[in-house]
């Protein structure tokens, strides 16, 4: 049995975690993704890099976690169960796992229609509860969904989404715990602006037996402006931005309402951590990632053991020695 | 179209229907064999019945029971084991604005089912694309529509 996975290591012994967003570049340079992990790594326990999201194409999630364990960061795979069927996921999760890579979250991903090709074809031949279970099977029983066997097996930190902020709100917790049981170990929630809400899933979570079963980290990030909070509420899947928000923001002066929204995502990590069972925060900041290491400081979140080996094995003159 | 939605608002008269047809064609299960004439005139049955009242896709492995009588493949998702994250706050799907979320649909109708209503919770296995197009009753009696790959129970 090998080491269980940083994130694994520090959810366990009970500090608070952070993990972050890195939003894949359409770049085939590995300089791109190294620069913006490079941001992230000194903030957070590990690093989400998304598969599409949003239906829109970037670089795999694949592809940036063989990068990030390279350099001996510590990467969060998303699976989607959009673009690829049973027999290409298998094989990722094995080709992930030779690389490194330990944590994996899995999703069923956003349909295509909301990303820039609507003309794909959508393939959702797993969902995200079964895509689990077969990691699990992978891991634990050592073979794929055909039942043929593993020569060796992969070491995953299983972890699912939840949407406490989306209908059916009475069946979110239940859901989750039917996640759980199909193998889930950690969940990243969606974006959090609802507190009451959130507690409200959280008690569900409690009452269902399930505080110390599975680490739930709440999803938290930065609005850059009262626009952007109306266009992602309006546009991104699973999105809810209460009323109160946009309007708090829309009552600032442009010009100030980035600073506004980072300040309001630092008052919900605040809140978010004394909400009971919350094992740590998920940072999105998409196409802020500068914006990280200071909401992450701002919010009393620091010192973090900073992952290892910031020594970027491609371009860099040092490790071709 | 107002019956059809009136009878998949009363689910606890169709899990009760389910039964009752189960129980009925089990003494003949022997002939429930594919590829054959019975399979054909299932097939047209099923079309004919489920199509109209559930919108049936023809999935070959009906869990209708499972999903409170709500049929999971009309989900653009294809989900089998719940709804996604991106069910709209007024409860639409978050891919057809259309459509009501067939999973919101489904938790409601399973509450009103007291045999079946409790199987939402079960953990459903990937469709077997193969069973498409044939008939969900034939693959129920031989054991077609139930398999599982090994160990998915554990």
């Amino acid at each position: 049995m090998t080491e269980p996975s940083r994130l694994e290591r520090v959810l366990r012994s009970g500090r608070f975690a952070v993990t972050a967003e890195l939003n894949p570049p359409d770049s085939a340079d590995p300089a791109a993704v190294y620069d913006r992990a490079l941001v992230l790594a000194t903030v957070c326990d590990a690093i989400n890099a998304t598969d599409a999201s949003g239906a829109n194409v970037h670089m795999s999630s694949v592809g940036v976690c063989a990068l990030l364990t390279r350099a001996g960061y510590e990467p969060v795979l998303q699976v989607s169960c959009r673009d690829r069927n049973r027999i290409a996921i298998q094989g990722d999760l094995l080709g992930a796992a030779a690389m490194g890579v330990r944590n994996v979250l899995c999703l069923t991903g956003d349909g295509v229609q909301a990303g820039d090709q609507p003309e794909a074809k959508p393939v959702f031949d797993l969902d995200s509860t079964s895509l689990l279970r077969t990691a699990r099977m992978l891991r634990d029983q050592g073979n794929f969904l055909s039942g043929r066997k593993l020569d060796a097996r992969p070491q995953f930190f299983l972890g699912a989404a939840a949407n406490p902020f989306a209908p059916p709100y009475d069946v979110r917790a239940v859901q989750m715990a039917k996640k759980v049981s199909a193998g889930a170990q950690f969940i990243q929630t969606q974006y959090c602006f609802d507190l009451p809400r959130l507690r409200a899933f959280m008690a569900q979570v409690e009452d269902l037996g399930l505080h110390g079963k599975v680490c739930v980290l709440v999803g938290v990030g930065p609005l850059r402006s009262a626009r952007s909070a109306e266009w992602m509420r309006t546009h991104v899947p699973g999105v809810h931005i209460p009323d109160e928000v946009v309007r708090r923001l829309a009552g600032v002066p442009a010009g100030r309402q980035g600073r506004e929204g980072r300040d309001l995502c630092v008052e919900i990590i605040r809140q978010v951590r004394d909400v009971p069972g919350v094992c740590g925060v998920h940072v999105m900041a998409y196409r802020q990632e500068e914006l990280v290491a200071e909401i992450i400081e701002a919010a009393g979140l620091l010192p973090r053991s900073a992952q290892a080996g910031l020594h970027h094995p491609q371009g860099t003159e040092e490790t071709a020695i | 179209m107002r019956v059809m939605s009136w009878i998949q608002n009363h689910p606890h008269v169709l899990e009760e229907a389910y039964s009752r047809a189960r129980a009925a064609l089990v003494p003949f299960r022997r002939w429930l064999r594919r590829g054959g004439t019975v399979e054909r005139l299932f097939i047209a049955g099923e079309k004919l019945t489920k199509g109209p009242i559930f919108d049936c896709r023809m999935c070959g492995q009906c869990i209708l029971h499972s999903t409170g009588m709500t049929c999971p493949m009309t989900c653009p998702k294809t989900m089998r084991n719940g709804p996604c994250g991106g069910v709209r706050p007024d409860g639409t799907c978050e891919v057809k604005p259309e459509m009501a979320c067939v999973w919101l649909q489904a938790w409601e109708r399973s509450k009103r089912m007291p045999a079946f209503g409790d199987e939402i919770l079960r953990l459903q296995p990937p469709v077997d694309r193969r069973l498409e197009g044939s008939s969900a009753w034939i693959n129920e009696f031989t054991g077609d529509g139930a398999r599982m790959p090994p160990g998915w129970g554990a």
